[in-house]
């Protein structure tokens, strides 16, 4: 193993740790501020990569593209946050599961009426593609830095919605004291419809920006949604900081459990059983830290404490 | 409105006069129908016990659903390969045989249960869903890479599993069994839910602080009701596996969780014959609807969501109130 | 699905000229029409009723069934088929796991099926059946053939790579039967991973000179988009699965000049295949894919059994279907002795006619390939 592949292995695994970030963060937001668990949040990330190649398709703009993504998830998160989501806010956990399960029904064979069965196509546009070298004598796709860099930004740019903007010390007053803050007069359901679309935008631009180097298809939500869901429960539900170290943390084991566990069993037994066990256990690596650090900190690592 | 009582006769009379109605008219496949609404059914009153009595969210039930699944899977494979299951230290032969199944079945899932449960109940709230959903995605992924049980491609049984005096491959049979295990779980909860253990558990359910005062320990109780919980959800699984002759890891994927927990939802929940009637609301609809359009499941959806919105308790609080059944 | 069956009836009849309806045989497709995957069950299924459309029979009624990809759901319209509709054959099946949960109940009850997709090696060594036919390839075929052309293209290190389950587990097993030449690397991946930075990585430091890949679906899509855009230009090899018609158009330029093994090709050289391509554009305002072809050669084998016996006569309608006397869109066609094809696989290129991505012929992979399991079958 070379220190080479293993900087390549490590911006990987970050790489993918800061898209996780942008679903988490809306998640833990939605629930932070709302006490909502919302599944169908996998379904904005869809929305948002079928929005991106559809406009990608029209106009052949990939920031277009993303815009619409953006615009796309957002309006409909607010939408069904108008509809569906704010009758959900009184119930218990289970309605709220429940319900939003329904929405992903609803949402994915919606979608699969309207695109058909078959995966879109949406590319890096020709100024993102190819691989940079780095220092080092590092190959590394320039698009996936390019992953790095705006994931940063949006987490930088969200961090200081929150602690600087008005709204974000709403949101912040929102959390800790939901009757307080509807005695200040403030308009609490517009406050909750703008924190679900904030959220929902963000989920669509993670799906905008990893379905160009995926696949856009209906389904591409629910593996996300389960690994966000990782995230922000390792983190600590409502912690925003606790989703960025938690995605770090989901991304790195994920990318490095890959091929270490592996190389590691390859000391102990032969290589075929090494590979095979090696790639079973790597897939399940991420579920055995998750439950690991829930039993360590049954309220994740950064969680209120009860 | 209609007393809960005559309503649950209701829905049991369902199950004793269709089938009868099906060999009468000789339509075997509504018997298999029957059978499965019979299995989502157990599987859901499992579920029902540590949902509905002892207020744990488990998104993880398709742990013990696919256990049992894979115990019927691995007797029956290896009595049908006659080849012993292990030799060392002592030697275990398959079987065809669905009382050791059955049996093999709800104390592996007891054990399964025994230990999530433990493990998970040190959280509560949202990290309980969330942890009880990571030991299915970890059974899940396990059971995808397992190649000697098939991996992906799930274990095949050419022939049902016998039952002492029974012939099991005709659809009227396997249903009675599954119907008569299902009335006395049935029967079991109703006495549970009224024995001194149930009401300590529904007040710790409610009131966790009351019961510590009278010295019962409320973890203590919850964890029993998820290990009995999950024991019958596994039984289900052994059924379901002898329904389609084949258990695959579908078994244990978090859809199948939130399916079981979809039947408890449309029937009503911490009702009796709750998950009975979901799961024979769910049957029928995907049934009548998958044969109308490809695209059954936005109705479906659409279904779910009214429910959890506007109709509180489900089916059966639709159609009798909001007096529970149990406590 | 009454609905359909009665569409399709109406369908058929009114191209019949005499419009008498005389003993009826009743075929039950269960495929997959919803949630992801149905792209191939959709082409399964319009290849075949193209085939019963185009035969202008009114004696053969199709009894189209959602099985969504759950294995499951997939025993239960099988009983259905089996005990309610009363089917005489069973076909349509997509995928490996569906049909090993399936294919043994139905033809131990004395049905036939007729696999326009899945072969698993299990179903064609001991486990084969007398009623059981495979028109499509067993599951191993195309990635023996990858693992012949790669010997022919004169590589000599593969780095290879599938999904951590049995039909990735055979895949590579297949090519590995085929391939000469030593391996750079061998991975499993996470079946369902969308992701693969980390094995690019490692391809990247390995010294391949060939890749092979077997990951169907999104998997292939998301694996040639990144593999392009990591600037890598080490030759890549595949099954068709990967680049066939209704995925190419999503992989985009990525996919352009890879190199895919296949039985079926749309500028495979003869009537049947230029009668077939067309008429499916025709129909349906798109070109066939591979598994459209399949559905439409299974569909044409049915019929052609049906033309000399009647399947109420089972040894009769074994034979003639054994025989496989039909005009196959791959041009010959004949079945081994457990019932799979022999058959030809072609090497193909991936192009780009005018704005749509499709394959080009580059020549046989292997000729008259038979599958490894053949001599473990005994019926």
């Amino acid at each position: 193993m070379s220190f080479i592949l293993l900087v390549e292995q490590v911006l990987n695994g970050l790489q993918f740790g800061i898209m996780l970030f942008l679903m988490a963060a809306g998640l833990t937001l939605i629930f932070g501020v709302m006490g909502l668990i919302n599944l169908a949040h996998g379904s904005l990330y869809m929305i948002g990569a079928f929005a991106a190649a559809a406009v990608a398709g029209y106009t052949g703009s990939f920031v277009l593209a993303l815009a619409a993504a953006l615009a796309a998830a957002a309006i409909v998160g607010a939408i069904v946050e108008l509809v569906v989501i704010r009758r959900l806010y009184d119930k218990d956990h289970l309605d709220q599961v429940l319900a939003t399960f329904a929405l992903i029904l609803i949402f994915s064979e919606g979608t699969r009426w309207l695109f058909g069965s078959f995966p879109l196509f949406l590319d890096i546009p020709d100024y993102l593609s190819g691989p940079v070298t780095l220092p080092g004598g590092i190959q590394y796709p320039l698009y996936r830095l390019f992953l790095i860099v705006v994931g940063l930004l949006i987490a930088i740019g969200l961090g200081a919605l929150i602690t600087k903007t008005r709204i974000g010390i709403q949101i912040r007053a929102g959390e800790n004291d939901r009757e307080m803050i509807a005695a200040l007069g403030i308009d609490i359901s517009r406050l909750y419809t703008l924190v679900f679309a904030l959220g929902a935008g963000l989920a669509g631009i993670a799906g905008a920006l990893v379905g160009a180097i995926q696949s856009v298809q209906v389904g591409m939500g629910e593996p996300v949604l389960i690994l966000a869901f990782v995230v922000i429960v390792i983190g600590g539900i409502g912690s925003m900081k606790g989703a960025l170290i938690g995605a770090i943390l989901v991304g790195l084991t994920d990318t490095l459990g890959g091929i270490f566990l592996p190389e590691l069993l390859k000391l102990f037994t032969d290589p075929a059983t090494a590979t095979s066990i090696g790639s079973s256990l790597a897939s399940m690596a991420i579920y055995i830290l998750m439950g690991a650090i829930l039993i360590w900190r049954p309220t994740g690592l950064f969680g209120a404490r009860s | 409105m209609i007393a809960e009582r005559y309503l649950n006769a209701a829905i049991l009379a369902i199950f004793f006069i269709v089938p009868a109605w099906a060999l009468w008219a000789n339509e075997p496949f509504t018997i298999t129908l029957m059978t499965r609404a019979a299995i989502f059914a157990l599987a859901a009153v499992g579920l029902n016990i540590a949902l509905g009595l002892g207020g744990l969210v488990s998104l993880g039930h398709a742990v013990f659903f696919g256990i049992g699944g894979y115990a019927m899977g691995i007797l029956a494979f290896h009595a049908q390969t006659v080849t012993p299951l292990m030799e060392w230290p002592f030697v275990i032969e398959g079987t065809k045989s669905m009382p050791v199944i059955w049996l093999t079945a709800i104390v592996l899932s007891a054990l399964a249960a025994l230990l999530i449960g433990h493990l998970s109940m040190r959280t509560s709230g949202v990290y309980f869903i969330m942890i009880t959903l990571a030991f299915g995605q970890m059974f899940f992924f396990f059971s995808i890479s397992w190649s000697a049980y098939g991996g992906e491609d799930g274990l095949s049984i050419w022939v049902r599993n016998d039952f002492p005096g029974l012939n099991t491959l005709q659809p009227i049979q396997f249903y009675g069994l599954c119907l008569a295990i299902l009335c006395a779980v049935l029967w079991f909860t109703h006495r549970l839910a009224r024995s001194p253990f149930g009401l300590a558990l529904n007040a710790a359910r409610q009131v966790p602080q009351r019961v510590e005062t009278v010295g019962l320990n409320p973890t203590r109780l919850k964890l029993v009701a998820f290990v009995i919980s999950g024991a019958i959800t596994g039984l289900a699984g052994a059924l379901f596996a002898d329904l389609n002759r084949f258990v695959s890891p579908t078994m244990f994927s978090w859809q199948m969780s939130g399916e079981i927990m979809v039947f408890i939802i449309i029937g009503g929940v911490a009702r009796l014959f709750g998950p009975v009637a979901g799961a024979l609301v769910f049957v029928g609809l995907e049934h009548f609807l998958g044969g109308l359009s490809d695209y059954w499941l936005v109705y479906l959806g659409l279904l779910l969501l009214l429910i959890v919105l506007f109709g509180r308790g489900g089916v059966i609080g639709i159609v009798s109130g909001r007096e529970k059944a149990h406590g | 699905m009454k609905l359909k069956s009665l569409m399709i009836a109406a369908m058929a009849a009114a191209v019949a000229l005499p419009a008498s309806a005389i003993a009826e045989t009743k075929v039950g497709m269960i495929t997959t029409l919803s949630g992801g995957g149905a792209g191939l069950g959709i082409d399964v299924r319009d290849g075949f009723l193209l085939a019963i459309k185009q035969s202008g029979r009114d004696d053969i009624e199709v009894i189209v069934e959602d099985d969504q990809r759950k294995p499951d759901v997939a025993v239960q319209l099988a009983d259905k088929m089996v005990q309610a509709e009363q089917v005489d054959v069973l076909t349509g099946i997509i995928w490996s796991n569906l049909a090993m949960a399936v294919v043994p109940s139905v033809t131990a009850q004395g049905k036939f099926y007729l696999s326009p997709n899945a072969g698993p090696s299990a179903l064609a060594g001991a486990g084969c059946h007398p009623n059981y036919f495979n028109v499509a390839w067993q599951n191993d075929n195309l990635h023996e053939a990858a693992g012949a052309y790669a010997n022919s293209a004169g590589y000599s290190k593969s780095f290879i790579l599938a999904p951590n389950y049995p039909a990735g587990q055979d895949a590579l097993t297949g090519y590995k039967r085929f391939f000469e030449g030593e391996l750079a690397g061998e991975i499993y991946t996470t079946l369902g991973q969308t992701d693969y930075a980390a094995e690019i990585a490692q391809i990247r430091a390995s010294d391949a000179d060939s890749v092979f890949f077997f990951l169907p679906g999104g998997m292939g899509i998301a694996f040639l988009k990144q593999y392009q855009d990591s600037g890598i230009d080490i030759p890549v090899v595949g099954p068709a699965f990967s680049f066939d018609q209704g995925i190419l158009q999503a992989v985009g330029d990525a996919a352009l000049g890879v190199v895919n093994t296949s039985q079926w090709s749309k500028d495979i050289d003869n009537p049947t295949n230029a009668a077939f391509v067309e008429s499916f554009e025709a129909e349906y305002g798109r070109l066939p894919s591979l598994y459209a072809s399949q559905g439409f050669d299974t569909a044409n084998l049915l019929i052609s059994a049906l033309e000399t016996a009647d399947v109420s006569d089972a040894d009769a309608f074994r034979d003639a279907l054994r025989a496989a006397d039909f005009n196959s869109t791959r041009g010959d066609f004949e079945f081994g002795p457990n019932h799979h094809p022999i058959q030809t696989i072609y090497a193909r290129e991936v192009i780009k006619e005018g704005d749509v991505f499709t394959n080009k012929l580059i020549g046989p992979a292997l000729e008259n390939h038979a599958d490894a399991y053949a001599g473990d079958c005994q019926m």
